[in-house]
């Protein structure tokens, strides 16, 4: 029992020591992190760092817009995923099990094969620098991923329920909307979350599609141009957590099971 | 069960379908077309047939002694952190506590390091790692006084990317294998306790089998995603010293967009996706085998 919870501080202690750090660096201004040596704690508190985050559009739009898109992508993704893993966990047909394979396949795609015939078809079509070039991109990756955990999800529905609703008189739209996704919501729930999270991690795409559009992009320049402003940084850093942090306390009680696609 | 065959189901997985066709055949579409041409600029292309996938495959040319270079370095890589990754995961699953506030708190710590874009995950490890001003990085150097640079030294660089992969992705098996653990009914553990089976029986016979399937899913998508890893090593350090961390992404992205050698890039990408076709295919064959074995234990 008291070797267990050591793993399982130290494994903590190890998970939190560099967000720490990080979340140390940023309330600290640039002269004591690099010349009064190793401070645990910020001597000279400031907030100066945030402050200018929050006061500069630069900055703080590079948030606003890095939402939109993950928003837009985790709205296509779901709507076009639902109607598709439910046809998967419902019916055989032809070429179901190569399609979904297939499917498959693009979640594992290395972006970095896609970075540069992306740039070309998203110009071609002329949607550089737009929200929606990032978040139709990003589908790539999570319409497979979206289908794949739905598909468990609907799978853990017995099928008796769709029979008895069809009997009774609803129209698949009716059925689908009413009864079928109250039933999954949950799965629904921890498919949004995927979603959200790898758009929301993602940055080659993103650099590559727009003009410094997402917030992490903006980071890596201010930071090299200004001779590394640790601080800053650091700042920009903790804040890019903070929305990660706020959808895993909404599905905290789903996350196990959605990292196992629905398959436990 | 066996479901009902129906091929107007299509219509419920075309709009996914086209979405993705738009994204991944038409790109590579373009990719394959840069594969087989030349060009000296100036959008003048040439035919070139095979000859870069000649180039690339044969590793007495200087394109190919860098592909199975980065290759066999990424290869290293996938390797060193599904050996740490993996068991380490597992590990902490059992640890977990059973019940109460401190599953939710575990949970939620343990799932941040997912949630952080991978550049700031480079961001974090530089600037935890860093001689100078790093927590880390000061603690080896001036109080266990061993040399660690992740800039100049090659272990040094190799310690940092693998320990930042292992803090960023463990708990992504850690999470598996608790959601396995979980599905485990108590009246196994009961069973085993009147066996009077042993702490190492209980896990080999009982929670093992039951971790199988999601440690295949988790094996899959850490192998994957280690193959492809761009952002993160790119940050730290820029596949340096040397080409020492220069891994197949970032040696794709240096020809591609560094010196616009699309011809050799193209064909760098299409052998790329092969592999992974190819490792994808074997484990989705194992896994749709261990999905049909399902029923039959119950």
């Amino acid at each position: 029992m008291r070797l267990r919870s050591l793993i399982l501080t130290l494994y903590l202690v190890f998970l939190t020591l560099p967000i720490y750090w990080l979340m140390n660096m940023s309330f600290k201004n640039n002269s004591e992190i690099t010349n009064q040596g190793l401070t645990l704690y910020p001597r000279e508190f400031t907030l100066k760092n945030y402050i200018n985050i929050f006061t500069d559009p630069a900055w703080y739009m590079g948030y606003v817009d890095s939402l939109i898109y993950v928003a837009l992508n985790t709205l296509i993704s779901i709507s076009v995923a639902l109607p598709a893993a439910y046809a998967f966990s419902r019916y055989r047909f032809l070429g179901d099990k190569h399609l979904f394979f297939w499917f498959l396949t693009n979640r594992m795609a290395p972006p970095a094969v896609f970075a540069l015939p992306f740039f070309n078809l998203y110009s071609a079509v002329g949607l550089f620098d737009t929200h929606w070039a990032v978040a139709l991109a990003h589908t790539i990756f999570n319409v497979p991923l979206a289908i794949w955990i739905l598909e468990g999800f609907m799978s853990g529905v017995p099928r008796e329920i769709d029979e008895t609703a069809f009997i009774d008189g609803y129209s698949f739209p009716r059925f689908f909307v009413k009864i079928f996704v109250p039933l999954i919501a949950s799965g629904i729930g921890v498919a949004a979350f995927f979603c959200f999270m790898f758009s929301w991690v993602e940055l080659l795409l993103a650099r590559t599609l727009t003009n410094n559009m997402p917030i992490s992009s903006i980071m890596t320049r201010t930071a090299s141009s200004a001779g590394m402003d640790w601080g800053q940084l650091a700042a920009a850093g903790v804040l890019t957590l903070v929305p990660g942090a706020l959808v895993i306390w909404f599905v905290r009680n789903y996350i196990a099971k959605g990292f196992a696609l629905g398959r436990v | 069960m066996d479901k009902p065959l129906y091929h107007r189901a299509w219509f419920l997985v075309l709009p996914a379908f086209l979405l993705v066709v738009f994204n991944a055949v038409v790109p590579m579409m373009t990719v394959v077309n840069y594969s087989v041409q030349d060009t000296f600029g100036n959008n003048q292309f040439f035919w070139n047939g095979i000859g870069w996938y000649q180039e690339l495959l044969d590793p007495s040319t200087e394109l190919g002694g860098r592909f199975y270079d980065s290759l066999g370095r990424n290869l290293l890589f996938s390797a060193i952190i599904l050996a740490i990754e993996v068991p380490l995961g597992v590990l902490v699953a059992l640890s977990m506590p059973r019940a109460g506030w401190r599953v939710a708190a575990c949970l939620v710590l343990m799932a941040l390091p997912l949630l952080v874009p991978w550049n700031v995950v480079g961001t974090i490890w530089q600037i935890f790692a860093r001689e100078d001003i790093g927590l880390f990085g000061y603690f080896v150097n001036h109080i266990l006084g061993i040399t660690y640079n992740y800039t100049s030294g090659v272990f040094s660089a190799w310690f940092t990317i693998v320990v930042m992969d292992v803090w960023h992705w463990t708990s992504l098996i850690a999470l598996l294998s608790y959601a396995g653990l979980k599905s485990i009914p108590d009246a196994y553990y009961q069973a085993a306790a009147i066996d009077g089976a042993s702490r190492w029986a209980v896990f080999t016979t009982i929670q093992l089998p039951k971790l199988r399937r999601v440690l295949l899913i988790g094996v899959l998508l850490r192998f994957m995603d280690s193959f492809m890893i761009y952002t993160e090593p790119f940050v730290v350090t820029g596949g340096g010293p040397g080409n020492s961390t220069t891994i197949l992404s970032i040696d794709l992205v240096k020809i591609a967009l560094g010196q616009f050698d699309l011809g050799k890039a193209a064909a760098m990408s299409i052998v790329y996706n092969l592999i992974i076709l190819a490792v994808c295919w074997v484990f989705y064959t194992v896994m749709t085998q261990v999905d049909a074995q399902r029923p039959k234990e119950g």
